[in-house]
């Protein structure tokens, strides 16, 4: 077996692992804790698929910015394993059954429109931050910008939903 | 490690991100707490993420990364706004369970 096949396996299974315990502890804060985990394996297939600045910008964005985010709304709202709510357990099971279908389902379907396999390149340069960046300002300029507004509109508006309203 | 994706099949990743998208589904519908779904609806973002950058290394086209960064700018909008809306919810009525905003069921 290939050293890259050992390393794939082991990040899958980690990545799993992780997703799993997010869903299934029982204490809020332990989850987010799973879920940085989760996205620091993702980061590691992000690398293992050569592309280097999307495992830069996800550590950076999705560990760095938005479980912090999440942390904090956590522990500002003082969720913990006691004022958890909990389904009942017939709907637990219905959750998972109907999980578990839909995973079966979208198998089949992958298995029975399976496209031929991408011979993968020698090696893979498209991920690489000059590529990327080369694509993102000449041919994604609009989308940039756009998204710089997206964020600003994004950001006045959390300000004003998060804030007290004094006139009620 | 330079020719390592040529040894791991692309058929892998699309195991593993189905899976991963399947438990975020299964957290969706399993959990009540409403922190708890906006995290595994993440994980289903990150689910589609990784079977973008997956399919543009192997067929070697820059696009899917590009689209996979946008998709994070929207990401990061989205738990901002989301947080935010869950912290006012929370002012209102004390708690995060999303089976207590049932006005708007019927």
């Amino acid at each position: 077996m290939v050293i890259s096949q050992i390393i794939f396996y082991m990040l899958a299974a980690f990545t799993l692992l992780s997703a799993l315990f997010v869903v299934f502890s029982k204490n809020p804060i332990y989850s987010v804790l799973w879920l940085i985990l989760c996205f620091f394996s993702i980061a590691g297939h992000f690398v293992m698929l050569n592309a280097q600045f999307l495992a830069v910008v996800h550590i950076i964005v999705y560990s760095g910015a938005i479980m912090v985010l999440f942390l904090f709304t956590v522990m500002l709202l003082n969720l913990n394993s006691e004022t958890e709510p909990h389904k009942p357990t017939l709907l637990k099971f219905a959750a998972v059954l109907s999980g578990g279908a839909l995973f079966l389902i979208i198998i089949a379907a992958v298995r029975s429109t399976m496209p031929a396999p991408y011979v993968a390149p020698q090696l893979s340069e498209v991920g690489y931050v000059k590529n990327i960046g080369m694509k993102l300002y000449r041919d994604y300029t609009l989308p940039f910008e756009v998204a710089s507004i997206l964020f600003l509109s994004a950001m006045i508006g959390s300000v004003v939903l998060a804030k007290k309203e004094r006139f009620n | 490690m330079e020719n390592s994706i040529q040894s791991v099949p692309q058929n892998w990743y699309l195991l593993l991100s189905t899976f991963m998208f399947c438990i975020g589904v299964m957290g969706v519908l399993l959990r009540r707490n409403a922190i708890i779904i906006l995290m595994c609806i993440e994980l289903m973002l990150n689910a589609v993420n990784l079977l973008l950058v997956s399919y543009s290394s192997y067929a070697g086209n820059a696009e899917g990364q590009v689209f996979v960064f946008f998709i994070m700018v929207v990401a990061a909008a989205e738990v901002a706004v989301g947080l935010a809306l869950l912290v006012s919810i929370y002012r209102n009525v004390a708690s995060t369970d999303i089976d207590i905003l049932n006005r708007m069921k019927w």
